[in-house]
C-alpha cells in the first residue's frame, strides 16, 4: 500500500470507506507526518491531536452505521487556515493581537466540514490577517516552501498551501482576498481554487477586505479540489452576500474531453514582468490545450494595468474598517500598561499588529479620509466597474480566460517584504479577479531550471466553476502536472 | 442690548419597536441582565456578518411616510468609522450617502398658528452600548445589551425658534411614531433621545449663527431648560464680543449649564464608506404602497371617527386622540360599556389630573380598561355616587383594583333601602328642629343642608337625589 | 496631494496607533511609493462610471424579525481582557 500521506483526499476517503483503512490510522499518520516534517516547514499555527483523535472516533462510528454515505472526504485530514473561526480552537490570524483568541462559534464552511465528516487536524499559518504573500507577515515565523526550505511558500495563505505540498494535510481551506490561495498554490505546485464571491459563506471567516475575501480550497488534485468546495459552498442565510442558486455539483465538471471550449489569452500577460521560464511553460500549457480540442485566442483586454491600484485602495480601506474592531476592549490582546481609555486603544494596537497591518490600516486611513475620499477611494470603485465590464467583454467570447499564476516562483525567504511596491506587482494576475469577484484556479504547469513549480491560472465566469474544473482536469490527466512524487 | 432669535434643529433617535435587533436575532426587550441580550454578531466577534431585520426597513418607510418623505427607492448602508468603547466594532452602520427617507415636514401648533417643520432626512442605524460608571474602580463598564438595537434618527431643518416649538415638534413625533407602531417612544428608557443644533442670530438677520450641539436629551423639561439655558450663553457671548465656538457641549441639567466636551473635534473624520457587508437596498413602489396600505389609523382620522361613531365634541376627540395611549384605552373601555362620552369625561378629567399630579407618562398607565368599564356601570346602576366613584377611580389608576370587588370590600355601595334612610333623615330632623321652622317659613335652602347632614350620617353611601325626596317627603305630610 | 508628517500624524491618530520616529519616516516613503503608484488611475476617464461596491447585483437581503438567542450567554465575555460581573470593564470613560 501506498504512504497513507502520499495519497490524494479522495482515494484516502475511498480506502476509508471501503475499511481499507481506519479513520484513526489516517489520523495518525497525518499527525506523525506533522510531526516529523513540522520542524522543517512550520506549516501550522496549532496542531489539534487530541481533537482529531476524538474526532476521528466519532466519524468512525458514523462510517460504521453506514451514515456518511455520500461524503467522499469522511474520515480525511484537512488544515484550516487560521483566520476562519473554530469553536474551542485558537484562531489567530498570525497575530499577536489574536494570539489567544478562542471562538465561541464555528464557521459555516467548518459546521459544513465536520457535518461531512472531514477531520480538522490544525489551524495554517497565514500571513498577519492575510496581509502579505510570503506568509512572512506571521507573528508565528515563516513558513517555508516545501520545494527548497530556502523559499517562500507565498501567502498569505502559504501554510496551508505548504501543509498539502508537504503531504501535512490532505487538503486544505484557505482564503483569497488578491490571489492569497491561488499564488501559494502555484509557489507549492499544489491546486488552489477560488470560487465565485458569494458561493462559499463567508461567516466566521475573520475580515480582511469584505467585498474581496473568498474561502477557497487547495489539494493535491483537481478533484480534491471540486469535492472540497462542494462540501463546503452553498447558501448561508448568515452571509448577505452570499448566493441563493444552488448549482453546486462541481464533481459533475470532472469529465474527459475540452472539444469546442473557448480559451482566452489576455494579451498583456506577456509583459509585467514574466519570466522567460514560467512563459515558456504557459506556451507549452496552451499547446496543450490547443490539442485538446481547445480554441484559444489571444486579444487584448481594458483596464487591466489598473487593477493594482484598483485592489490595493479597496483592500486598504476595507480592512482598516474591519480591523478597527481590535483595540482591547472584548477580546484579544490589551496593552499591559496604559493611562486611559486613549492610550489602552493606541498602546494595544501598537504593540500587537505587525508592520505591515499597520502599514495598510494607515493607506486604508488616509484613503477614506475626507481629503482623498473623492479621488482615491471612489475612484477606485469605479476602475473596479471597469474593470468587472472588461471581463464581462471577454466573456462574451471565451469560456475561460488563462494566465500565468504568478510571473515567477516562489522567491528567496526575506527578499520580498523590504520593497511593497514589489510585492504589488507579483499579484498582476491576481487581483483584478477578486475586483471582479471570478472564480479562478491555479494548477501547477511544470518545474523551472531551479526545479521550482509554476503555476497556471484559470479565470471563470460568474458561477463559471465547472468551466475551469473541467479545463483543469483535462490539463492534469494529460500528465503535465508536477508530479506528487516529491520525498518529503 | 439687541434683540435675538434662536435656531434650533433636532436629531431625534428613535428606537424602533422590533422583536429582534437590526442584524442579528437578539432581543430588543429593555433591561435584563448587563450583556445577556448579545451574541457574536452585535458584540463584533472577529468573523461575524449582518443579515438586515426587514421590519426595520418597513418601521423606517412608515415612518418617513408619515412625516411626508420621499423615499429613497435606491438606498444603502455605510460604515460611520470612530473609536469608542460602547461601539464594539468601532463602526456604526447607518446610511450617510443614500438616507432611506428625505424632505419632509410636520405641522406644529404654536401660539401664532400652524407652523411646518421641515424634515431634512431619515436615516436607518444601529444603537451602541451603554457605558456605566464603576464608581469603585473609578472605571467604566460596558453593558452591549442595546447595542444592535434599530434607530431611526430624524433629522430636522433648522425651523424651530423656541423651547415651545421644540417640544410641540416633540410631542408630534412622539405621538405619530406611537401611532404607526414603529416606537413605544419612552424617553426615560432611552428609546427616544435628541441632540439639539443650537445657534443664536441678531433678529432679522437670515444668515445662521456658529452652533453648538448638545446630546442626548432625554427628558422634556430638561430640553426645555436646556434651550433656555444654552441661547442665554450664547447670547452673552456675542453681547461680550465674543465668538461661539462650534462644538459638542453636555447640558447639565443641576448646574443648569451646558459644558464643553473638550473632545478633538477637528481630528473627527468618520471615514464613511458602503458597507460591503450589507447589498443595497432597492424598494419598490408596490412595497411603499403596501406599507402605506397598511398603515393604521393616524390622529386626524381617529378626532373625526370619534365625532361620528362615538358622538363625542370635537375638544374630546382631539384630547383623547393626543396620545395614543388614550385613545386606545378610550377604545377600549367603550368597546366593554358603550357610554362614550362618560368614558372619556373620565379619561379626560380625573385620568388627567392623576397623571399631573403622579407626573406620569400615559405610557406608563398600567389599569384595565375593563376596570373603568365597571365603573361606569356602577355608577348607572346607582350603585355608588360620584364622590365614591372618584376615591375608586384613584385605586383603579394606581393598583388595577376590580371597582366591584373594592366597592364590596370596602362596604361603599349605596343604601338604597327607603326604610333605613327614612329612619336616619327622621332622626336628623328631630336633631334640627330649627331646620324644620325654617322651611316652615319659605327657607328652601334647608334642604341642602338636610341632604349633606344625611350624606354625611351615610358616609356617602346614598343616592343624594333619593334622601332629596325623602326630605321633601317627611318635611311635607 | 503631498504627503506629509502632519497627514501622518492625523492618519495614525485616527487609526489609533503610534508610530516611532523610524516607523514614520518609512510609512512617509511607503505613502509616497503608494500614491504615485495608484495614481495612475488618473489616466482613466472614469466619469460616467458607477462606483462598485459590490461584486453581484444583491438587493433586499433580509431576515424576518424574530428572536432567538442561540449563544450561550457566558460565551459572550469569555474572551475579555478585563470583565467585572457581567460587564467589560475599561479605564474611566467621560461622556
Ligand atoms: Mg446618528
Ligand atoms: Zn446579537
Amino acid at each position: 500500500m501506498k504512504e497513507i500521506t502520499k495519497m490524494t483526499a479522495l482515494a484516502l476517503g475511498q480506502m476509508i470507506k471501503k475499511k481499507e483503512i481506519k479513520v484513526f490510522e489516517a489520523v495518525l499518520a497525518q499527525l506523525e507526518a506533522i510531526k516529523q516534517r513540522e520542524p522543517s516547514y512550520h506549516c501550522y499555527i496549532t496542531v489539534l491531536e487530541e481533537e482529531a483523535l476524538q474526532m476521528a472516533k466519532k466519524v468512525q462510528e458514523q462510517i460504521d452505521a453506514g451514515l456518511l454515505e455520500d461524503s467522499p472526504l469522511a474520515g480525511v485530514p484537512v488544515a484550516i487556515k487560521d483566520n476562519i473561526c473554530t469553536k474551542g480552537i485558537k484562531t489567530t490570524c498570525a497575530s499577536k493581537m489574536l494570539a489567544d483568541y478562542v471562538p465561541s462559534y464555528d464557521a459555516t464552511v467548518i459546521e459544513r466540514l465536520k457535518a461531512g465528516g472531514a477531520i480538522i487536524i490544525g489551524k495554517s499559518n497565514m500571513d498577519e490577517f492575510s496581509m502579505g504573500s510570503t506568509t512572512e507577515t506571521s507573528y508565528y515565523g515563516a513558513t517555508k516552501n516545501p520545494w527548497d526550505k530556502e523559499r517562500v511558500p507565498g501567502g498569505s495563505s502559504g501554510g496551508s498551501a505548504a501543509a498539502v505540498a508537504a503531504g501535512e494535510a490532505f487538503f486544505a481551506l484557505a482564503s483569497d482576498t488578491g490571489g492569497s490561495i491561488r499564488q501559494p498554490a502555484a509557489y507549492c505546485g499544489v491546486i488552489g481554487l477560488k470560487p465565485t464571491y458569494g458561493t462559499v459563506s463567508r461567516y466566521g471567516l475573520i475580515a480582511y477586505a469584505s467585498s474581496l475575501d473568498q474561502i477557497g480550497t487547495m489539494g493535491k488534485s483537481v478533484s480534491d479540489c471540486a469535492s472540497s468546495l462542494e462540501l463546503i459552498s452553498g447558501y448561508d442565510p448568515k452571509d448577505s452576500t452570499s448566493i441563493k442558486e444552488s448549482h453546486f455539483q462541481y464533481r459533475d465538471a470532472l469529465v474527459e474531453g475540452l472539444k469546442g471550449m473557448k480559451i482566452g489569452v489576455p494579451k498583456g500577460i506577456w509583459k509585467a514582468g514574466l519570466d522567460p521560464e514560467n512563459a515558456h511553460a504557459i506556451q507549452e500549457a496552451i499547446g496543450l490545450f490547443r490539442n485538446m480540442g481547445a480554441h484559444i485566442e489571444e486579444f487584448e483586454m481594458e483596464s487591466m494595468e489598473y487593477a493594482g491600484p484598483s485592489y490595493n485602495i479597496i483592500a486598504c480601506a476595507e480592512a482598516s474598517s474591519n480591523l478597527s474592531r481590535y483595540d482591547g476592549v472584548k477580546y484579544g490582546f490589551r496593552s499591559m500598561e496604559y493611562e486611559d481609555l486613549e492610550d489602552l486603544y493606541i498602546k494595544t494596537r501598537s504593540e500587537a499588529f505587525g508592520e505591515e497591518v499597520k502599514r495598510r490600516i494607515m493607506l486604508g486611513t488616509l484613503v477614506l479620509s475626507s481629503d482623498y475620499y473623492e479621488s482615491y477611494y471612489k475612484k477606485a470603485l469605479k476602475v473596479r466597474s471597469l474593470i468587472n465590464r472588461s471581463f464581462q467583454k471577454a466573456f462574451e467570447k471565451c469560456d475561460i480566460l488563462l494566465t500565468p499564476t504568478t510571473p515567477t516562483t516562489a522567491p528567496k525567504l526575506g527578499t520580498s517584504l523590504s520593497d511593497p511596491l514589489k510585492m504589488y506587482h507579483t499579484d498582476t494576475y491576481n487581483v483584478a479577479i477578486n475586483l471582479a469577484g471570478l472564480p479562478a484556479l491555479s494548477i501547477p504547469c511544470g518545474l523551472d531550471s531551479k526545479g521550482l513549480p509554476m503555476g497556471l491560472q484559470l479565470i471563470g465566469k460568474h458561477f463559471g466553476e465547472k468551466d475551469i474544473i473541467r479545463a483543469a482536469y483535462n490539463f492534469e490527466q494529460s500528465g503535465s502536472l508536477v508530479s506528487n512524487g516529491n520525498e518529503f | 442690548m439687541k434683540l435675538y432669535e434662536t435656531v434650533i434643529g433636532l436629531e431625534v433617535h428613535v428606537e424602533l419597536a422590533t422583536k429582534s435587533k437590526i442584524f442579528c436575532s437578539c432581543s430588543t426587550e429593555f433591561g435584563g441582565e448587563p450583556n445577556s441580550h448579545c451574541c457574536p454578531i452585535c458584540i463584533g466577534l472577529p468573523g461575524t456578518l449582518p443579515v438586515l431585520n426587514k421590519k426595520v426597513v418597513e418601521y423606517a418607510i412608515a415612518a418617513g411616510l408619515a412625516l411626508n418623505c420621499s423615499i429613497t427607492q435606491k438606498c444603502k448602508f455605510d460604515r460611520k468609522n470612530y473609536f469608542y468603547p460602547d461601539l464594539p466594532k468601532a463602526y456604526q452602520v447607518s446610511q450617510l450617502y443614500l438616507p432611506l427617507c428625505r424632505n419632509g415636514y410636520i405641522e406644529i401648533e404654536t401660539e401664532a398658528g400652524k407652523k411646518r417643520i421641515g424634515i431634512h432626512e431619515i436615516h436607518i442605524e444601529e444603537d451602541a452600548g451603554k457605558l456605566i460608571h464603576d464608581a469603585f474602580e473609578d472605571g467604566s463598564l460596558i453593558d452591549y445589551n442595546r447595542c444592535g438595537i434599530p434607530l431611526i434618527e430624524i433629522v430636522s431643518e433648522p425651523d424651530m425658534r423656541s423651547p415651545q416649538e421644540v417640544i410641540a415638534y416633540l410631542e408630534k413625533l412622539k405621538m405619530i411614531l406611537q401611532y404607526l407602531g414603529v416606537s413605544d417612544c419612552k424617553m426615560q428608557e432611552g428609546s427616544l433621545r435628541a441632540d439639539i443644533n443650537l445657534s443664536v442670530r441678531e433678529l432679522g438677520s437670515n444668515q445662521l449663527g456658529v452652533r453648538t450641539e448638545m446630546k442626548n436629551m432625554n427628558s422634556f423639561k430638561a430640553i426645555a431648560r436646556a434651550i433656555e439655558g444654552e441661547s442665554k450663553r450664547q447670547i452673552e457671548l456675542l453681547e461680550a464680543n465674543k465668538a461661539v465656538i462650534q462644538e459638542t457641549r453636555r447640558w447639565d441639567d443641576k448646574l443648569n449649564t451646558s459644558i464643553s466636551m473638550r473632545s478633538k473635534e477637528d481630528a473627527k473624520d468618520y471615514r464613511y464608506f458602503p458597507d460591503p457587508d450589507l447589498p443595497p437596498m432597492e424598494i419598490s413602489q408596490e412595497w411603499i404602497d403596501q406599507i402605506k396600505g397598511r398603515q393604521p389609523e393616524l390622529r386626524d382620522e381617529k378626532v373625526e371617527r370619534y365625532q361620528r361613531d362615538y358622538g363625542i365634541p370635537a375638544y374630546d376627540a382631539s384630547i383623547i386622540t393626543g396620545i395614543k395611549k388614550l385613545a386606545e384605552l378610550f377604545e377600549e373601555t367603550v368597546e366593554i360599556c358603550g357610554k362614550a362620552k362618560e368614558v372619556s369625561n373620565w379619561i379626560i378629567v380625573e385620568l388627567m389630573r392623576l397623571l399631573r399630579e403622579e407626573e406620569m407618562e400615559a405610557e406608563d398607565i398600567c389599569f384595565a380598561p375593563v376596570n373603568l368599564a365597571k365603573l361606569i356601570q356602577l355608577i348607572e346602576e346607582g350603585k355608588i355616587n360620584r364622590t365614591v366613584a372618584k376615591e375608586v377611580f384613584e385605586h383603579i389608576f394606581k393598583e388595577n383594583v376590580n371597582p366591584e370587588e373594592y366597592v364590596e370590600q370596602h362596604d361603599l355601595s349605596l343604601v338604597s333601602d327607603d326604610g333605613l334612610l327614612r329612619s336616619v333623615i327622621e332622626k336628623i330632623i328631630l336633631e334640627n328642629p330649627k331646620s324644620l321652622e325654617d322651611y316652615r317659613n319659605g327657607k328652601d335652602k334647608v334642604i341642602g343642608y338636610l341632604v349633606g347632614q344625611t350624606m354625611k350620617e351615610m358616609k356617602g353611601k346614598a343616592d343624594p337625589s333619593m334622601v332629596k325626596d325623602i326630605i321633601y317627603d317627611l318635611l311635607n305630610p | 496631494m503631498e504627503i506629509t508628517e502632519e497627514i501622518i500624524h492625523k492618519v495614525a491618530e485616527l487609526s489609533k496607533l503610534r508610530l516611532t520616529d523610524k516607523e514614520k519616516d518609512k510609512l512617509l516613503e511607503s505613502f509616497h511609493g503608494f500614491l504615485n503608484y495608484v495614481q495612475t488611475m488618473n489616466d482613466l476617464d472614469t466619469k460616467d462610471v458607477e462606483p462598485m461596491t459590490h461584486v453581484l447585483p444583491l438587493k433586499n437581503v433580509f431576515r424576518e424579525d424574530r428572536v432567538c438567542q442561540e449563544t450561550d450567554r457566558e460565551s459572550v465575555l469569555k474572551n475579555a481582557p478585563e470583565k467585572k460581573d457581567r460587564y467589560f470593564a475599561v479605564p474611566k470613560t467621560v461622556e
